[in-house]
């Protein structure tokens, strides 16, 4: 199963993985990383297909999909 | 063999093959030369759309790890300080030749030494110092271009040759040197990994003030070493001189004719000439301060390296200056005149 | 043992940017990482960076970089190229550096056929000194140095670069792409690709613009300027290959 690893440190939170998720999965955190952000994650990675289509529009190589 | 060209044979010979330039008169006959002869040695020339792209080419060419240079003359020079201050501070060997003309702005296309401050101070912005080089005939066109390639990759610093117009169209014979092969090692440069695992940054950004201090430390160490080790001067008739004239380049020919009829007079005068304008030649000087009684600089200028001549004597003795602008080149009797004057007693400009 | 079906390439440092939350310059930047890890070139590749927002790039690249004056990027280029006619030579510049300040250099590194590729960010504002207008800033948009908006009787009207440059003969193959969504991107990824491919064939000057956002300096939220740039930037950057002059007619 393809599953989305967020390295939450490195996240901005600009939020341009929450737009362009097939299934609408990730969100931005309530909680905040050590730089101030409130990064991405997501919802419940079993139900990633594995699209890739949010590691991709990430500026920052925060998600890598793993396998 | 023509100032211009020697300087373009002696390049060759020192291994350059990339050449970037621009047309300005007085210098163009150099650009004219290298256009001609470096596709013959499968070397690069290359007419820039402007002074300030070739100066970047020759950053480009140098980070990436050639012997390389450019020519212009002082309004193009102007443009190129940009690209002269990066050189120095991301420490880039190359050569740049300065046929200097009257200026300020436009100009003139006589031969002037007006470019001295811009030359031997920096010249664009920051702290930083070119080796500056000033040949008076073709043969030393040839040595000082020849080994201004060697100080620039030994220091990795940029080596200004300053010339004229008159120095470039002159004709005397001129011994080439040897064909460099020496290959210098460039670690630093960017040229592709191949291999090494840390990538060659070419770089003169240091964003967090503390580095940049260290950076400019390291090169003033760096300016300190070329302090101690490569002062070049000649002298001519000091051991007894009562009056020694500091003069470079064109000028310090017309001086020695001169001191050679004031000696025939029986006038005690000898002369400095530096070679290196940077490093300038202040022991000598302080030293020479010590047997004669003045010094007497003459410039194509307002009064240049005077400025220097001064801070090396230190008010020990007395400093004149004369000078012409503007490209109007003095004649041996008037720079007799001058000397006889100062001589005698009866001073001159400039003295404080 | 966990397969990565997607991870950083290896040409891109492992490191933190300083670029802005939402900021494009990250997702070119592993773009072009991507490519170079793919062409197998990271060991004869050579970036160079101008004055701008990704002045830093060299901390970022994980191959040699030379930093560069404002503007300056193509005329080293040349000489790098010129010394190192093998090696994949790319600059990266902005809109002011490109359109502005080195108006000069890149039209005539393309004019000579220079044969390396330029990967200009065209986001409409100055970014790194802190949102002024640009030669590509578009009319009625507002910078700091236009408050009231660009108005062309006073600042001329937006430069369509790669259009300019397509009139030389120089140039062989110039796009307009975005990567503001994945389509996008693929095609935006194809684009340089190909430059870096032309380029190591020995062929002449290209260069892929490349849409941008600026969320910070646009005074947007990073979603809004994503609307933005598709509702305003792309109807007058129209987005394609401007040219190519590989194709077999």
């Amino acid at each position: 199963m393809p599953k989305p690893v967020f390295n939450t440190e490195r996240c901005k939170g600009c939020g341009l993985c929450t737009s362009v998720c097939v299934r609408n999965l990730i969100f931005l955190s309530e909680q905040f990383n050590s730089k101030g952000y409130q990064p991405a994650c997501c919802k419940d990675d079993t139900r990633c297909i594995g699209c890739l289509i949010c590691a991709r529009t990430c500026p920052d190589v925060v998600i890598e999909i793993h396998k | 063999m023509k100032g211009n060209e020697a300087i373009g044979e002696a390049a060759i010979a020192a291994g350059c093959r990339y050449y970037f330039g621009y047309p300005i008169t007085p210098q163009t006959e150099l650009a004219e030369y290298m256009a001609k002869r470096m596709p013959e040695v499968a070397g690069v020339f290359l007419q820039a759309e402007s002074e300030i792209a070739a100066i970047n080419m020759v950053y480009g060419a140098a980070g990436a790890g050639a012997r390389t240079m450019t020519s212009s003359s002082s309004p193009g020079i102007s443009l190129k300080q940009e690209g002269v201050s990066y050189i120095a501070g991301a420490e880039l060997p190359c050569v740049i030749v300065n046929i200097v003309r009257g200026g300020p702005g436009l100009g003139s296309i006589q031969p002037s030494q007006a470019d001295y401050f811009q030359a031997t101070k920096g010249g664009g912005h920051g702290d930083y110092r070119n080796i500056v080089l000033a040949p008076n005939s073709v043969q030393e066109l040839v040595d000082y271009t020849y080994l201004a390639f060697d100080l620039a990759d030994q220091y990795r610093n940029p080596v200004m040759i300053l010339g004229d117009g008159a120095l470039g169209q002159m004709m005397e014979p001129a011994v080439l040197p040897e064909t460099n092969q020496q290959v210098t090692d460039k670690p630093w440069a960017a040229c592709g990994l191949k291999g090494r695992r840390k990538p060659n940054i070419i770089n003169s950004l240091y964003l967090d003030p503390n580095r940049l201090e260290q950076h400019n430390l390291h090169l003033q160490h760096k300016y300190q070493l070329i302090e101690q080790s490569e002062v070049r001067y000649e002298e001519y008739h000091t051991e007894d001189a009562e009056l020694i004239i500091i003069a470079y380049g064109i000028t310090s020919r017309i001086a020695r004719t001169a001191i050679e009829k004031a000696r025939n007079a029986g006038r005690r005068i000898g002369m400095l000439r530096p070679i290196t304008l940077w490093p300038f030649p202040s022991r000598a000087i302080r030293e020479l301060a010590q047997k004669t009684k003045a010094f007497l600089a003459l410039e194509l200028s307002a009064g240049q390296m005077v400025e220097d001549v001064k801070l090396a004597v230190n008010g020990a003795r007395p400093v004149y200056f004369y000078g012409r602008m503007g490209g109007v080149i003095p004649s041996t009797q008037e720079l007799y005149e001058q000397m006889i004057q100062v001589i005698s007693g009866e001073g001159g400009k400039g003295d404080d | 043992m966990t397969e990565k079906l997607f991870t950083r390439p290896k040409s891109l440092l492992d490191v933190p940017t300083h670029y802005c939350p939402g900021c494009y310059h990250g997702i070119i930047h592993r773009l072009i990482a991507e490519i170079i890890d793919e062409l197998h070139v990271q060991d004869y590749t050579i970036g160079i960076a101008p004055v701008g927002c990704s002045v830093l790039a060299y901390d970022y690249f994980n191959f040699d970089m030379f930093g560069a004056a404002h503007g300056r990027a193509p005329a080293v280029a040349t000489g790098v190229k010129r010394v190192h006619p093998d090696a994949l030579v790319f600059t990266y510049q902005g809109d002011g550096d490109l359109a502005a300040i080195g108006c000069a250099e890149i039209v005539h590194a393309a004019a000579r056929a220079e044969k390396f590729t330029t990967i200009f960010i065209n986001n409409a504002i100055y970014g790194m000194t802190g949102g002024q207008m640009a030669p590509t800033t578009l009319l009625s948009q507002r910078t700091n140095t236009s408050p009231y908006g660009r108005n062309s009787e006073a600042c001329g009207h937006p430069i369509r670069m790669s259009e300019m440059l397509a009139t030389l003969e120089g140039s062989i193959y110039l796009a307009r792409v975005s990567v503001h969504d994945a389509i996008h991107m693929t095609k935006a990824k194809r684009c340089i690709r190909k430059a870096f491919e032309l380029q190591l064939q020995g062929k002449g000057f290209s260069m892929i613009e490349v849409l941008a956002t600026c969320p910070t300096n646009w005074g947007m939220r990073p979603l809004q300027a994503v609307e933005w740039l598709k509702s305003e930037m792309i109807p007058y950057y129209p987005l394609g290959i401007i040219k190519d002059s590989t194709e077999v007619k």
